[in-house]
C-alpha cells in the first residue's frame, strides 16, 4: 500500500488532510454561507486563495529541481508564464465579439491592424489543443534547453544564470507587439472559460477546486517519485553526480526528464492561475518573478515535500499584507526575509522543529561535548 | 623502443591502451602511453605527483578523451570496443567500475540504498521509475554488505560513516556493479592500519575474478598487494615488473624519491 500512498508520517497525513479540508471548505463557505455572515468567503477572496494554490504548485515544481536534484532554476517563472499564455490564447479567442472593437479578433490584434488571425492562433479555438499546449510548450522549451545545457555539463551557478538569461530573453520577446502575444499588455478581459462565465461564482469555485486538487495530485506524484529508485537517483545526483554517472546512469537523461516534468507542472500552474487572476503579461516571466519562487521554496523548506506549499502561501500572504500596510517597503522586507532564512533557517520553516530540537540537545549535552572538542 | 607488451601472452587481455597521448594546454599529462591489463590481474600503479595517474583513469572511464592513440576494451565474448567513443555511463555499463580518490558515496542515502543504486540492473529513466526490488537483488546486497562489513550499518546514512567505512562502502558499491575491471584510486588513504590490512585482504581475494587496477601512494600497502607494478612518470610507463624489481630499479628510486639531478 505504501507504494501508492507514499506518506511518511502521521503528521504528514494530518497536514495533507488539513489541506484537503481547506480545499473543500472554502468553496462551501463561498456557496452556502450567506453574504452577510462572518464566515462568508467572497469570490474575490476565493480566487486570491486559488492563485496562492497555483503559486504553491509552482513552488513544488521548482523544489523537484532545486530541492531534490540540486538544479537551481532561476527562470521557472518562464514555464509558468508559457502555460499561462497557452491557456490565455484560448481564453482570448473565447471572448469572441464581446471585445471593445466587436471583432472576432482579440482586441490587441485589431488595435495593431491585423486583418486575420495568425495561423498559430487558430488551433487555440479548441480547448483540448489549449490544454495540451499548456503542457507541451513549456515541456518542449525545457527539453531543448535542458538537453543542450546538461549535455554540455553546465551545472551549478552557470546553469542558474543561463536559466535567468533565458527567461529574460523570453520576456523581452513577449514585450514586443509584433510577437503576436499582445506585447506588454498581454492578455486580459476574459469572458468565458469552457462555456461558463469566467466571472461567475460557480467558475471561481470550480477553478479554486481544480487548483486545490491539482496541488494534491502534484504532491502525490512527487511523493510517489521520491520513493521509487528514480527519486533515489535524483537525490544521488544532488549529492554526488560523478558517482551516479560512474554507476551506469546517464545523469543527462535523468536531469532532462526531471526538468521537463517540472516545467510542465509549472505550466499547468500558470494555466490555472491566468483565469483566476484575469490577466497574463510578460511581467510574469521577468527574472524577479523567478527569484520570488526561489524565496518561497527557501522560506518554506527546500527539499521537503510540504515546505514549498507553506513558503508560497506565507510569503504571498505577507506580500498582500505589506503592500497594503507599507506599500513601498515590500521588496526590502522580501530581501531581509531571504537573507534571514539563508543565514539562520537553512531548512526553512519546516526545518525549524528539527533545528530547535537540535539546539536544545546541544544545550543539554554541552557539558559533555565541550571538553572533547577542546581536546580535539 | 620499449612497448610494454603484456608479459603473459597466454592470458586474455581485458584492456589495451596503445600510444595514448593527452595534453592540457600544451602540458603532456599522458605521453605515448602503452598499457595492457590481463584478465583477473591485480595491477598496482605508482608514480610521483603529476605522473598522470588520475588522467590515465579519466581516459579509461571516458571522463576525458585522448588526443591520440587507442583505448580498447576486450569483452568476454571476444568483441573489442573502442572506449574513446563512449560516455562515462556507457563505459560503466560495459563493466568498468571506478572508485574515486576521495570517497564519493551518497551521503543522504542509507548504506542499503547506496547499494540499491549500484546494482547493475537497467539504469534507464523509466526502468528506475518502475523498479521493484527482487529477492535476488536483496541477496546480492546482503552479500556485498557482509563482505564490506557494513551489514550493521545498513540503515545509517552514508554521510555518518567514518572515513574508512566510506572507502569500504564505495568499494562495495563497485562490487555490487559486478564489473570486469575495477579501477581503484588510493583505497588506503585515510584508513587505520587495521582497515588497510583488511582492504589489502579484500583486494587480494578479488584477484582472479576481476581485473583490478589500483593507484596507490602508500608503499607499505603496495608491498602488501602488489603482484605487478607499473611505474608512471611524466605520463609515460617508466618501469613495469614485480614489486621487488621495481623497488630496486635505480631510475624508479630517482624519480620517486625526488633525487633527480638538476631538473
Amino acid at each position: 500500500m505504501k507504494r501508492f500512498f507514499p506518506i511518511d508520517s502521521k503528521s504528514e497525513g494530518l497536514t495533507l488532510g488539513l489541506i484537503l479540508f481547506f480545499v473543500l471548505l472554502m468553496p462551501l463557505l463561498n456557496g452556502l454561507v450567506p453574504d452577510g455572515s462572518a464566515f462568508h468567503v467572497s469570490s474575490f477572496q476565493l480566487s486570491v486563495w486559488g492563485k496562492y494554490l497555483c503559486y504553491a504548485i509552482l513552488a513544488m515544481s521548482l523544489n523537484m529541481l532545486w530541492g531534490y536534484t540540486g538544479l537551481l532554476c532561476l527562470g521557472h517563472c518562464l514555464f509558468f508564464a508559457l502555460g499561462g499564455y497557452a491557456f490565455g490564447m484560448y481564453l482570448m479567442l473565447m471572448i469572441g465579439e464581446l471585445g471593445a472593437y466587436k471583432s472576432t479578433l482579440p482586441d490587441f490584434m485589431v488595435f495593431l491592424g491585423y486583418n486575420e488571425l495568425p495561423l498559430h492562433w487558430k488551433p487555440f479555438y479548441s480547448p483540448v489543443v489549449a490544454v495540451l499546449a499548456v503542457f507541451l510548450v513549456p515541456g518542449i522549451v525545457a527539453f531543448v534547453f535542458g538537453l543542450l545545457a546538461f549535455r554540455s555539463r553546465i551545472k551549478g551557478v552557470y546553469f542558474s544564470i543561463l536559466t535567468q538569461a533565458l527567461t529574460y530573453a523570453a520576456a523581452l520577446l513577449f514585450f514586443r507587439n509584433d510577437f503576436t502575444f499582445g506585447g506588454n499588455n498581454g492578455f486580459t478581459d476574459f469572458k468565458y472559460i469552457f462555456g461558463a462565465d469566467i466571472r461567475s461564482e460557480g467558475t471561481a469555485r470550480g477553478l479554486f477546486l481544480a487548483s486545490g486538487f491539482m496541488l494534491l495530485a502534484v504532491y502525490w506524484l512527487i511523493a510517489w517519485m521520491l520513493q521509487t529508485k528514480f527519486g533515489k537517483v535524483q537525490k544521488a545526483i544532488r549529492d554526488s553526480e560523478n558517482r551516479v554517472r560512474f554507476s551506469g546512469y546517464s545523469t543527462t537523461h535523468f536531469k532532462v526528464f526531471i526538468f521537463v516534468l517540472s516545467a510542465m507542472i509549472a505550466g499547468m500552474a500558470g494555466a490555472l492561475y491566468v483565469p483566476q487572476s484575469g490577466i497574463i503579461n510578460p511581467g510574469e516571466m521577468w527574472p524577479t518573478k523567478g527569484l520570488d519562487i526561489v524565496v518561497w521554496v527557501a522560506v518554506g523548506g527546500r527539499g521537503t515535500k510540504i515546505g514549498p506549499i507553506i513558503g508560497a502561501v506565507l510569503v504571498n500572504l505577507l506580500k498582500s499584507w505589506s503592500t497594503k500596510a507599507y506599500p513601498d517597503t515590500w521588496l526590502i522586507i522580501l530581501g531581509c526575509l531571504f537573507v534571514f532564512v539563508v543565514l539562520f533557517m537553512p531548512n526553512g520553516i519546516v526545518g525549524l522543529w528539527a533545528q530547535g530540537k537540535d539546539l536544545w540537545q546541544r544545550r543539554k549535552g554541552a557539558g559533555i561535548t565541550e571538553p572533547e572538542e577542546a581536546a580535539a | 623502443m620499449d612497448t610494454h607488451a603484456p608479459l603473459y601472452r597466454d592470458t586474455d587481455l581485458v584492456l589495451s591502451v596503445e600510444s595514448v597521448t593527452k595534453s592540457f594546454d600544451g602540458f603532456k599529462a599522458i605521453n605515448d602511453l602503452n598499457f595492457y591489463l590481463g584478465e583477473g590481474e591485480l595491477r598496482t600503479i605508482i608514480g610521483p605527483n603529476g605522473a598522470g595517474k588520475s588522467t590515465f583513469m579519466d581516459l579509461i572511464t571516458g571522463r576525458t578523451r585522448p588526443d591520440e592513440g587507442t583505448l580498447t576494451y576486450h569483452q568476454a565474448d571476444g568483441h573489442d570496443i573502442d572506449l574513446t567513443k563512449l560516455e562515462e555511463y556507457e563505459i560503466n555499463r560495459l563493466g568498468i567500475a571506478r572508485k574515486f580518490q576521495t570517497p564519493s558515496v551518497y551521503n543522504h542515502h542509507s548504506v542499503y540504498d547506496n547499494f540499491v543504486l549500484s546494482l547493475n540492473r537497467n539504469r534507464g529513466v523509466f526502468p528506475s521509475l518502475f523498479y521493484r526490488e527482487t529477492k535476488e537483488d536483496k541477496e546480492e546486497i546482503e552479500a556485498v554488505m557482509e563482505l564490506t562489513r557494513l551489514d550493521e550499518k545498513r540503515d545509517d546514512m552514508a554521510g555518518s560513516l567514518s572515513h574508512g567505512q566510506k572507502q569500504w562502502l564505495e568499494i562495495g558499491m563497485l562490487l555490487a556493479q559486478k564489473p570486469r575491471i575495477l579501477l581503484i584510486d588510493e583505497p588506503a588513504a585515510g584508513m587505520s592500519d587495521e582497515e588497510t590490512d583488511r582492504t589489502a585482504e579484500l583486494l587480494i581475494s578479488l584477484k582472479g575474478e576481476q581485473s583490478i587496477m589500483v593507484v596507490e601512494h602508500d608503499m607499505v600497502f603496495v608491498r602488501q598487494i602488489a603482484e605487478r607494478v607499473t611505474v608512471l612518470h611524466r605520463g609515460h610507463v617508466l618501469k613495469e615488473g614485480s614489486f621487488s624489481d621495481v623497488a630496486s630499479d635505480p631510475t624508479v628510486k630517482e624519480v620517486y624519491l625526488g633525487r633527480s639531478k638538476h631538473d
